[in-house]
């Protein structure tokens, strides 16, 4: 088991590390640096003016021993001008005294996880910011969708083929079959315009940053949460209708226990093995409903920051989010993997 | 002018639709007429949830295709008609002259264009890419799929850890990285385009000749034409006014101008290619994990002991048994793709500002959702019949596919 956790974890260091080389990569071709020259300095710059202005900021240079510099394997750059040092280490021109004390190294294995150019602010200052309003998001999304989605589930798969398992599914299909950008627009429509007249809820969730109501945040929840319920769902149907077949719940059947109790007692706990693996593959969805709807509801997340980053090519915010992204895939993955092993005894890594 | 009232904008709209009612029905009365001799399509039509999904599907399709042909929409998806902004659906048209259709069926929008056209147009926006990127993310999803699984090994491992790594990519940051104007001026979609779209090629060439390679002269005449016309096709494809990559730093010359029929935008190709890239690593590990499966039944290991060859057993022994599932999953992929256009359209990425598709129209009408409902709420409820029929018929496909 350890040997076997070990392993996922130096391939996990290894996707982590090609990932991040590929959206370094891409974020630093010349044309998005040229784009961010000019949106950090001026729009009408030369080329002579952009080349000079990447060179002095850092961004010139070869990719991997730019790539190097922000691992924190290579060291940090420094440029001497008129108004002091600056460098890769250093807050802005500071004098040399203070130049020499600098660190040499400061990339993420340092712990600095650099400077947004969008935000003007310390990347990792941002992330833990930003993540923590999307994390109390996520939250209400699990307790809302995991519960209800294996209710459906079970309840659907219970008599296999009658009017509740046919409806459900049905109910199922059409759920994943809408996209966070259709029901969200739908909802917005329904319960909160003048038009239609309900006013249930607010439109958007800016103010539930500070102050998390049912009448602004129940909406992004239910959005996010719809989308990844229905897969869930027709999950947990098709392993409690096969569990339900089995010759154990015969066996129950035929010695006269009851409905209520197969179901409860010897149905459900194996018929919750597999929805488990599934729920825990749904991170890398519910990463993008969070997108999504915090666009559509103008909520200030984690997700928000991808787009106002992968917007303005800020190299260094994107890079973390990358790295927090890929973490949370990876580390659930492995969740499930050693998760899956712990339910099912049937099953041995070795 | 008076304001059409909700039953006749319904009449108007059924009526405009009528070439795809009258399609419908043709296809419908022949595939339930012929059905025991159309194998499994015609099975499709003893479920009703298939045939409800099949109904949905082929109704945007032929949508999509006669709005192609400008035979159902009411005016033109892009012009801008003065004091028709933002009008509610039936508003007569201001300043209609006797050829211009007299109402705005389902209003107008934000720019005061019709509604309905831009929705009809939208279909066949979606009806053009997403069915052609599935094939393409099947094509390169099959080719790599079959020997990972067949050989296992280190090959496996590798590609296992290639689609893992580009799964583990969040698709919208992949989006936000890749369709840009500043990464098409680059020209990397240009070289994901050659690469991706080689698979085709190679997929059909290692399937004939595997089938013909023991007739040569079979497999001398038909493998040169088959392979002669998709290479030039893919030579079309991947070259644009003459060159492969033509960015402002260098250029690689391609298929002349007088051989080259089609162009497809760097807009288009670029939403293409990564639509095809994001999709493909899902079916590898569909495809493998089925090798996985089949290999070892007993009629591979009787066309081992005939001596085929690994690429015949691979194309013409496992493919085939794996078709069922690989069906089913074509149809998700389809609805998969069609979200995932969807989700461009409304990040403003790829496609240009103007474009009718669905999910530019949807961001577009968002704005003044607490105002106006009726720019937004077609193309949303669009995409989502759209998806949901595509669902329902993978789900009847693969109800009648279980009951053989």
């Amino acid at each position: 088991m350890g040997l076997f956790i070990l392993r996922r974890s130096g391939v996990m260091l290894l996707t982590a590390l090609c990932l991040t080389f590929i959206v370094f990569f891409l974020t630093n071709l010349y044309p998005n640096l040229e784009k961010l020259a000019k949106t950090q300095g001026n729009f009408r710059m030369s080329d002579e003016a952009v080349a000079s202005w990447l060179d002095a900021n850092g961004y010139g240079g070869s990719m991997v021993s730019k790539y190097g510099q922000w691992l924190g394997v290579l060291p940090g750059w420094t440029r001497e001008t008129e108004k002091g040092f600056t460098g890769r280490c250093m807050n802005g021109p500071v004098s040399a005294e203070v130049a020499a004390e600098a660190p040499t190294f400061c990339g993420i294995l340092q712990g600095d996880w650099g400077y947004s150019t969008r935000f003007k602010d310390d990347v990792s200052t941002i992330i833990a910011e930003r993540l923590g309003n999307t994390g109390r998001l996520m939250f209400w999304v699990l307790v809302l969708m995991v519960p209800s989605a294996l209710i459906i589930g079970v309840l659907a798969g219970m008599r296999e083929g009658s009017v509740t398992d046919r409806s459900l599914s049905t109910a199922s299909i059409l759920t994943t079959a809408t996209p966070e950008y259709v029901s969200g627009v739908i909802f917005i429509a329904v319960f909160t315009s003048s038009t239609v007249g309900l006013k249930w809820f607010k439109g958007t969730a800016t103010s539930a940053m500070d102050n998390p109501t049912f009448e602004n945040f129940f909406l992004p929840v239910l959005t996010i949460a719809l989308y990844g319920m229905g897969y869930i769902a027709r999950m947990t149907r098709a392993s409690m209708t096969e569990v339900m077949t089995a010759q154990y719940i015969r066996t129950a059947r035929l010695k006269g226990v009851s409905f209520h109790n197969i179901v409860l007692k010897h149905a459900l706990r194996n018929a919750l093995i597999a929805p488990f693996t599934v729920i825990m593959l749904q991170f890398p969805w519910l990463l993008n409903g969070v997108v999504i709807v915090e666009t559509l509801f103008n909520y200030k997340g984690f997700g928000w920051i991808l787009v106002e980053a992968a917007g303005n090519n800020d190299i260094e915010l994107l890079l973390a989010v990358s790295v927090v992204s890929v973490f949370v895939v990876l580390v659930t993955q492995l969740i499930s993997d050693i998760g899956y092993v712990y339910l099912n005894p049937r099953i041995r890594i070795s | 002018m008076e304001p059409l009232s909700t039953l006749e904008i319904a009449g108007r709209i059924i009526y405009q639709l009528s070439p795809v009612w009258f399609s419908l029905a043709i296809l419908f009365a022949a595939s339930i007429g012929f059905k025991r001799r159309l194998g499994l399509y015609g099975k499709l039509f003893d479920s009703p949830i298939g045939m409800i999904g099949f109904g949905l599907v082929m109704f945007w399709v032929f949508t999509g295709i006669y709005g192609a042909m400008d035979m159902i929409i009411t005016h033109d998806p892009l012009t801008q008609v003065s004091g028709m902004k933002n009008k509610v659906p039936g508003t007569p048209m201001s300043g209609a002259s006797e050829a211009d259709y007299p109402y705005y069926l389902l209003g107008g929008d934000n720019l005061a264009r019709d509604v309905f056209s831009r929705l009809v147009k939208g279909a066949w926006e979606v009806i053009k890419i997403a069915p052609m990127a599935a094939v393409f993310a099947f094509m390169v999803g099959i080719t790599l799929g079959l020997p990972a699984g067949y050989y296992g090994g280190r090959l496996d491992t590798t590609l296992s850890f290639a689609a893992n790594l580009i799964l583990a990519f969040p698709v919208i940051l992949l989006f936000y990285l890749l369709v840009t104007p500043e990464i098409v001026a680059t020209g990397v979609p240009n070289y994901m385009a050659i690469v991706l779209f080689i698979f085709p090629i190679v997929f059909v060439g290692v399937l004939l000749n595997s089938r013909y390679y023991t007739r040569p002269k079979v497999r001398n005449l038909v493998l040169p034409l088959i392979l002669g016309i998709i290479i030039w096709f893919y030579l079309q494809l991947v070259s644009n006014g003459g060159y492969l990559i033509n960015t402002p730093a260098y250029s690689i010359p391609g298929l002349p101008r007088v051989m080259d029929f089609f162009d497809i935008p760097g807009g288009i190709l670029v939403v293409f290619v990564s639509v095809v890239f994001v999709n493909s690593p899902t079916v590898f590990r569909i495809v493998r994990g089925l090798t996985l499966d089949i290999k070892t039944r007993d009629y591979v290991a009787a066309a081992q002991t005939r001596g085929e060859g690994p690429w015949y057993i691979m194309l013409w022994e496992i493919l085939p048994n794996a078709r069922g599932p690989l069906i089913v999953d074509f149809c998700l992929r389809i609805g998969y793709t069609t979200i995932l256009l969807g989700t461009l359209g409304f990040f403003g990425l790829g496609l240009p500002p103007e474009s009718p598709d669905w999910g530019s129209t949807i961001n577009d009408g968002r704005k003044l959702l607490s105002i106006y409902l009726h720019p937004a709420l077609p193309p949303a409820f669009a995409l989502l019949t759209l998806v949901l029929g595509l669902n329902l018929l993978a789900d009847g496909l693969r109800e009648e596919s279980l009951k053989d």
